[in-house]
């Protein structure tokens, strides 16, 4: 294992930079790589070919899962499990179900969007062989880098260097698995 | 943002009349480099705890005492300690409560409202406002809790199956209140850690390099082993949005759901339908009375003048003097009703706020809300930053006296003549209600000592260097 490395990691000073190296490494066909800025760069995704996130789609799933269990708890609990007639309203009506539901929506949406998000980023992984670079560092101050894995199909370490010397990336190094 | 613009070509009558360019206001001033925004904010974590700090978190910690002798005092002997007792058996409690908990929706507005309406100035002091929020909801929560006399009973609030077989009264506003607090309390933590999820990385990543093993190990376990992958951030952005998106609806849901407290009574003064939009205005108004009263002395203290520009606290004041004017005019409202409305009782409810016996209060109140924030209107009043800050203080005292007035003049004079009192707070409220600027103090002091003041990450995209274009156009 200590022969094949992770991957190739370059630095980029600026945000057009690793732009525009996106596009050039995204139109290479390359599909096991990542870049890593400091901030959410407007566009990125685009250049890099990155798709359209899927979170709504969990979030979507959380809030009604929150409303049903804000219904049917009140319906459950007031008007089966122990009726219990307060004021001479009814055991259960939507209406008065209505503000805990809308609340437990929101709550169930929240959990499942963050847990969503943690488990597409397949966080916490607090080890991880980009952390292993020294540079990396600066990667949540001011500097950005392109990494292309080496499990990639088209990696190839003599072409993939090459690629990102042409794209302007600098200090090109292995990273060691 | 150039994309729209360079689509369009530029018709020939401009080169005419030649319009007037008018320039978006800078959000980080003296065109600041990234390295400089985390140096800057990392600077005051990393820094020597400054004497000023000590002294006023060792003052702070004096203050909260008070909170805790009252609340000891009033577990030991009975709730019966507080001033209240027929026919006002709401009082001080739950008007610090709404209080605080109106203080805490500036923040969530600032976090969630301005960033679906694409406000950028937000950034520079959404952290600090979400803080203030979670601690005034704390301090919010201790009223309720410990109002309900027995407080080791407090889970009965909850729907947990207990001895008794019996269930909460889901029909009780009270109890939607309890859902939309602790619902609130919640998603504000959540969504104020998911910000803090990159510039927790960049203090792991910078105490390592200093060598702290133990902060760095802190930081990072609280950082989940971000990375600023790419691949990441596509996901959090859309993450960061529909938070954004769910805390709009449930901060105004829970301030009229605070405001169904009393809206839903039968109370002359309470039973009005006014009330939600009216009560989430109000909170509004107090919050960013809180965060003017707030982020002003930290802008000053840690000389944050190029990121807390003068273009922030025109935004400030101008949503303070909206707000505020939109209070002047739920109250306006509330009187035209009780006599367009024609009944007696709500006629004399409002009569009696203004002229009766609490009318100190009311008079503090339209003073404070009304006509304290039509200052705002004069630029030379929102460039001066002391007079902004005292105006702020009286922001946040006239919005106290509003749910005093509000909730214990409709009590004091109820449908009975005969049941009419005066209420008075006790020692104990007092004292109780004091502490918890104390305890709020003692949070927000911990959070700017520990944790990033602003958001590094966020911060830098609304730099120009953030901007993959660099000016120049869209291919």
């Amino acid at each position: 294992m200590a022969a094949q490395p992770y991957g190739l990691i370059a630095t980029f000073d600026t945000v057009p930079d690793i732009y525009h190296a996106a596009e050039q490494v995204r139109d290479a066909g390359y599909r096991n790589w990542d870049c890593i800025t400091p901030l959410p760069i407007h566009g990125l995704d685009k250049a890099m070919g990155v798709k359209r996130s899927i979170v709504p789609r969990i979030s979507l799933a959380g809030g009604i899962t929150g409303f049903c269990t804000g219904m049917s708890m009140i319906w459950w609990t007031g008007a089966y499990d122990y009726k219990l007639i307060v004021g001479g309203k009814p055991l259960f009506s939507p209406m008065f179900a209505f503000p805990i539901s809308y609340e437990l929506t929101i709550l169930f949406t929240a959990f499942a969007t963050i847990g969503g998000m943690f488990f597409l980023n397949g966080l916490p992984m607090h080890y991880h062989p980009v952390l292993k670079y020294k540079e990396i560092r600066r990667g949540m101050d001011d500097q950005m880098f392109i990494v292309i894995e080496a499990r990639d199909p088209r990696f190839n370490l003599a072409n993939t260097k090459a690629l990102l010397a042409q794209a302007g990336g600098k200090n090109i190094k292995e990273l060691e698995a | 943002m150039a994309h729209a613009e360079h689509a369009v070509a530029t018709p020939a009558i401009l080169n005419e009349v030649k319009p007037a360019v008018l320039p978006r206001a800078v959000l980080v001033e003296n065109n600041r480099s990234f390295s400089w925004i985390t140096e800057k904010i990392c600077g005051i974590i990393e820094g020597k705890t400054p004497a000023w700090w000590w002294v006023c978190f060792c003052i702070a910690c004096l203050i909260a005492c008070f909170t805790v002798g009252g609340i000891t005092y009033l577990v030991s002997t009975g709730v019966g300690v507080w001033g209240h007792a027929n026919p006002v058996n709401w009082a001080w409690d739950i008007v610090n409560f709404v209080f605080w908990i109106g203080i805490g929706h500036a923040g969530t507005l600032i976090s969630a409202i301005l960033c679906l309406l694409r406000q950028k100035w937000r950034t520079s002091i959404n952290r600090a406002a979400e803080a203030m929020t979670i601690f005034a909801v704390v301090c919010a929560a201790i009223f309720p809790v410990f109002h309900v006399g027995r407080v080791w009973y407090a889970w009965y609030l909850f729907p947990i199956p207990n001895s008794n077989y019996i269930w909460q009264n889901f029909r009780s506003p009270l109890e939607w209140d309890v859902f939309a607090v602790s619902t609130y309390g919640t998603v504000s933590v959540l969504f104020w850690y998911v910000g803090l999820l990159p510039d927790l990385a960049t203090l792991r990543d910078r105490f390592e390099a200093a060598g702290n093993k133990l902060r760095s190990f802190l930081y990072g376990l609280f950082a989940m082993g971000w990375r600023g992958s790419n691949r990441h951030w596509s996901n959090y952005e859309m993450a960061y949005l529909i938070l954004a998106g769910i805390s709009t609806p449930l901060v105004l849901s829970v301030h009229t759901i605070v405001s169904f407290d009393f809206a839903v009574s039968l109370l002359p003064g309470w039973h009005t339908t006014i009330f939600p939009p009216y009560f989430v205005a109000g909170a509004i108004f107090s919050g960013f009375g809180m965060v003017l009263t707030l982020m002003l002395p930290l802008r000053a203290i840690y000389k944050l003048e190029d990121l807390i520009t003068q273009y922030h606290i025109d935004c400030m004041c101008k949503i303070t003097l909206a707000t505020g004017t939109i209070v002047g005019y739920a109250y306006a409202m509330e009187f035209f009703i009780a006599w367009y409305g024609a009944n007696p009782y709500e006629g004399f409810t409002f009569i009696n706020r203004a002229f009766g016996p609490y009318a100190w209060a009311y008079w503090i109140m339209i003073s404070c809300n009304v006509i304290t924030p039509q200052f705002f209107w004069f630029r030379k009043v929102r460039e001066n930053t002391t007079m902004v800050w005292v105006l702020s203080i009286f922001v946040n005292v006239g919005m106290w006296f509003e749910r005093f007035v509000i909730i214990v003049t409709s009590l004091a004079r109820d449908f009975l003549p005969s049941s009419w009192g005066y209420y008075s707070p006790s020692v104990v409220e007092i004292f109780t209600f004091f502490g918890t600027f104390g305890v709020f103090s003692v949070l927000f002091l911990l959070f700017i000592r520990f944790l990033p003041i602003m958001p590094m990450a966020e911060l830098k995209a609304v730099t120009p260097q953030a901007d993959p274009h660099a000016g120049h156009d869209h291919h």
